[in-house]
């Protein structure tokens, strides 16, 4: 009865078929047949990426759980740990902007709690296409609404994260989440469903026909059927997520919980097995004790369903109705509907009827690896500045006009819609390099951020992918923070295409590379592929999180300029490099690399400079040089400080301004200092064997800067001010 | 004196408002659950911010109907302290403590962002520590926090000093670029005519330890504790 239609709408090829068939010695039925085809999807089974995933260093001294779980752990000291990962939400958010980056957020923060940790912030990375046209400005504002009726309700901070924009996102936007949560660290729970006969308990909200196939939606290309599709995004509902955050930490708090699996992407399917796998177990339930919400549900519609708000908990006998007291407590239901077993098989009943006998080892673990073909596309050559285009002159004009290209513009109008200070722990507001969360009860604090430059990655994915990961530490070093761990979230094409398979491969060797160099371990992420509409794909775009722990955060360097005659220094190499930057693409026109290279000693040493520094209160700022290059690191660096400080500064002679002042060269930084600080300064800069230039100083109302004798930029900060002020808000109607 | 702050299902700022009372002004604070019918012994009662019942109906409109929410309606009665910040504004709007209504911000978004507060009444429990005329600079995180009241109510509440807290420029003007959600007369806190009860959408828990950008959220626990002393 399983033919080719069948296996073609489950995603399934016929050699696929073949090993499930012959995993389970017989022909599955329908039911079956859609476990297999949701566990083995890309989406969960990472069949492309898995061997290349291999390459990422994945243990550290920190490192309490690394990748395989729902989300990564470092040690925090204290006793305390910090559980993290971030994951994608891309395709939902395309065709249901709202609700796919609502259920993004839920998503996640279940992936947090789960593991007995209470999520205290959220970040996102959010990449669309060009806001001149409407389905763009549609998809943004529903994302962003989408995150803010989700996050702000359920009461976790919404604390940074990017904006990015850029062609290739027009119909392939990215949803990409995070979420951080603090558990104390001998109160962390697995996925794991323990001895037999232990009861297996579905809590939360009542089991749709939403989200059916989901996961398999997420691992196919969108063609012009893309509105069909709408019915599998699912449904957020923040209120019902809330309670069962509160009454699961308390279960947990109180010993009751063996194990716990959230029913995210491929619901009831994924928390069953994958909890039995873990423990080298078999599971059993019964359908019937299944809460629904519509009535004639198929076995085949409650195993796939991908309803939210839902989780399957592990319990003991003895301790069945303390848990349903506690749920009750929160207005929720908890209800036995299996136990576990012996034997390693997922039995489910139906009616009376067994209807999935399968072994969980041979879903869970048993899905074909691909080592997909690559080979390196031959079009990126030619996309190589070959000689630089004709020095332009209005440098004004180009400066704001760089300020006011949405990429860099402020992304206020995005971040007031988030409550990004519930829980009291928000230390610096977003828009600095990194957010910045206090620890209660002590002086530390942690550092998180989300960085990715995609069109450093399409020039060259393997530079791309290390400077991803350099400049992502960068931002830490930029607030003081040591890095923890990295999380990453990898949006790619079509991995079919040996074209995207190898831009895959290199981003991930270039992350590896620069993991084990800086000595940082991935603890978790998510692969997001087939982000292509009508055969179109995005520029790779890897996303990485770090973490990292500020020792005294009365010592970080909020982020600004702060008194009017303090010196200017761009701390790192004088890049001369012009490729990929915003400047070339979006002023001149010209979209092509190559990308800057990246000297991972010369970064390492920027970094501990930075670092040390701000620990001797050496430095009254520090901004990152990235997009937009200096001359938008130095007026970013105004725009933090109530009172407009400006600047002035000079450019050295013999080199030319668009490259000194635009250029994307890694490893720099623009930092202000006290002038009773400046021989520290130089001292700590010689030690560290980290070039400096002093650049400037300091000043009220005005940006200027300086070649020799020549003003190139003269501008009121206000003037400034406003154009980046205005940049997205402008787009829309109201603001 | 004691603090009880009552949580509901869907409260998001219970734990701020009790860390800060309990660990920045080291004051005896306790939590109340929503379902109980009892009040323990309390000077001040604090419905603190947050999405009760997911505000799905109309902010506040179920809270309202929680078991404990007629003995706080008694202990207003009996002149005891309470203090509503956000979705407790809300809140104490629908149980009719407080008179008006809220509409969506004028924006019709979100809005999560430090604004400044003209105190227009310091002759309140939760005032008076500051000065008429003094700005504060305190956060606010809401979505409906546009204060609406008929004439003849809104005449009534001036008539009385009711108006606490006003939306202002950090020069303390009055205009309207700096009544961030349109509230009538740039209302942004409010007290009953007896004056023992206040509802204000700023959140003053977010603003009483350096580390957060601003202490003058604790003039408002401040002046609480000092009334009570």
């Amino acid at each position: 009865m399983i033919d080719a239609k069948i296996l073609e709408e489950h995603n399934l090829t016929e050699e696929e078929y073949q090993r499930l068939v012959h995993l389970i010695g017989r022909e599955p039925n329908l039911t079956e047949l859609g476990i297999f085809s949701l566990m083995w999807s890309e989406h969960c089974s990472y069949k492309s990426s898995k061997i290349h995933l291999q390459k990422l260093p994945t243990t550290g001294p920190h490192v309490i759980q690394g990748p395989g779980e729902n989300a990564g752990i470092v040690d925090l000291g204290d006793d305390l740990a910090a559980v993290f990962k971030i994951e994608s939400h891309n395709h939902p958010s395309f065709i249901e902007p709202y609700q796919g980056a609502a259920t993004g957020v839920g998503g996640i923060l279940r992936d947090i709690f789960t593991m007995g940790a209470r999520p205290i912030a959220l970040l996102d990375s959010l990449r669309f296409g060009p806001l001149d046209h409407p389905k763009n400005k549609v998809i943004m504002e529903g994302v962003v609404s989408g995150i803010s009726g989700y996050g702000n309700s359920i009461g976790v901070p919404t604390v940074g994260g990017e904006v990015y924009f850029h062609p290739c996102y027009s119909l392939n936007p990215l949803v990409n989440v995070f979420c951080l949560g603090i558990a104390q660290k001998d109160k962390i729970f697995y996925a794991r469903a323990g001895q037999a006969g232990n009861p297996v308990l579905y809590v939360g909200a009542k089991t749709g026909r939403d989200g059916i196939h989901g996961a398999t939606m997420a691992s196919a290309e969108f063609d012009e059927n893309l509105e069909k599709k709408r019915p599998n995004v699912q449904v957020g509902d923040p209120f019902k997520e809330k309670l069962l955050l509160e009454a699961c930490l308390e279960a947990m708090h109180k010993g009751l919980i063996v194990g716990i699996q959230d029913m995210g992407a491929a619901g009831l399917t994924c928390s069953t097995t994958e909890m039995a796998a873990k423990s080298g177990t078999g599971i059993e339930i019964n359908l019937d004790l299944v809460p629904q919400r519509e009535e004639g549900m198929t076995p085949y519609e409650i195993m796939l369903s991908e309803s939210q708000e839902r989780m399957l908990l592990v319990t003991t006998p003895d301790k069945v109705n303390q848990v349903r007291e506690i749920f009750a407590k929160w207005d929720l239901d908890a209800i036995v509907i299996g136990q576990v077993i012996e034997g390693g098989l997922l039995k489910v009943w139906f009616k009376g009827e067994l209807v999935v006998d399968v072994p969980v080892e041979a879903v869970v673990n048993l899905c074909p690896v691909y080592h997909r073909p690559w080979k390196e596309p031959s079009d990126r050559q030619a996309k190589t500045l070959t000689t630089l285009p004709p020095c332009p002159s209005d440098w004004e004009r180009i400066f704001l006009q760089l300020l006011s290209s949405p990429t860099i513009g402020d992304k206020e109008w995005v971040f007031r819609q988030y409550d990004h200070m519930v829980q009291v722990n928000t230390a610096f507001l977003p828009g600095a390099d990194a957010a910045v969360l206090r620890i209660k009860g002590t002086q530390r604090a942690l550092a998180i951020t989300l960085d990715g430059n995609s069109s450093f990655c399409y020039f060259n994915p393997r530079e791309g992918g290390k400077i991803a990961l350099a400049e992502a530490c960068r931002n830490l070093a930029c607030v003081g923070a040591q890095p923890l761990g990295v999380t990453n979230c990898l949006n790619f094409g079509n991995p079919e295409k040996p074209e995207i398979m190898w831009e895959f491969k290199e981003v991930v060797e270039g992350l590896a590379e620069a993991c084990r160099f800086f000595n940082l371990p991935i603890t978790g992420g998510n692969v997001s592929f087939y982000n292509e509409t009508e055969g179109n794909p995005i520029l790779p775009t890897p996303v990485i999180g770090v973490v990292g722990i500020i020792n005294d955060v009365r010592k970080a360097a909020r982020p600004g300029f702060k008194n009017k005659g303090d010196i200017i220094y761009l701390v790192g190499p004088l890049s001369e490099e012009l490729g990929a930057s915003l400047y070339l693409r979006e002023i001149m026109g010209q979209d092509v690399g190559p990308t800057p290279q990246l000297d991972l000693n010369m970064e390492y040493n920027v970094q501990e400079f930075c670092r040390q520094a701000i620990n001797q209160e050496l430095l009254q700022s520090a901004h990152d040089v990235s997009e937009g290059g200096l001359a938008v690191s130095l007026a970013e660096s105004c725009f933090h400080s109530p009172q407009y400080l400006g600047f002035k500064g000079e450019i050295p002679a013999g080199i030319r301004a668009d490259v000194f002042l635009f250029g994307e060269g890694q490893s720099r930084l623009v930092v202000s200092i006290s002038p009773q600080n400046e021989a520290a300064i130089l001292e700590l800069a010689a030690q560290k064997k980290v070039p400096l230039l002093k650049l400037g100083l300091v000043q009220e109302e005005k940006m200027e800067i300086w070649q020799g004798t020549e003003s190139l930029i003269s501008l009121p900060v206000k003037q400034v001010y406003q154009a980046w002020k205005s940049a997205i808000p402008s787009f829309f109607k109201i603001s | 004196m004691k603090f009880g702050v009552v949580i509901f299902p869907g409260s998001n700022c219970d734990y701020d408002t009790y860390w800060v009372l309990k660990e920045a002004l080291a004051q005896d604070t306790r939590f109340l659950w929503h379902k109980d019918h009892h009040l323990p012994p309390i000077d001040c009662l604090i419905l603190p911010g947050g999405f009760s019942y997911g505000d799905y109906l109309r902010s506040g409109a179920i809270a309202r109907f929680s078991p404990l929410m007629q003995e706080v309606r008694e202990f207003a009665e009996r002149g005891g302290l309470i203090l509503g910040i956000c979705n407790g504004f809300q809140i104490l709007l629908e149980l009719g403590l407080l008179p008006g209504v809220m509409l969506r911000n004028k924006n019709l978004k979100f809005l999560c962002q430090f604004v400044h507060l003209r105190i227009n009444n310091n002759q309140t429990p939760f005032s008076h520590k500051g000065k008429k005329g003094q700005v504060l600079r305190i956060p606010i995180a809401h979505y409906e926090g546009n204060y609406y009241a008929p004439p003849e109510t809104l005449a009534e509440i001036k008539r009385n000093n009711q108006i606490v807290f006003q939306y202002s420029t950090p020069e303390g003007e009055l205009t309207p670029e700096a009544n961030i959600n349109g509230a009538l007369e740039n209302i942004a806190g409010l007290v009953n005519k007896q004056g023992n009860v206040l509802g204000m959408m700023p959140h003053p828990e977010r603003a009483a330890e350096s580390i957060l950008g601003s202490e003058d959220g604790r003039l408002i626990f401040e002046s609480i504790i000092s009334w009570l002393a």
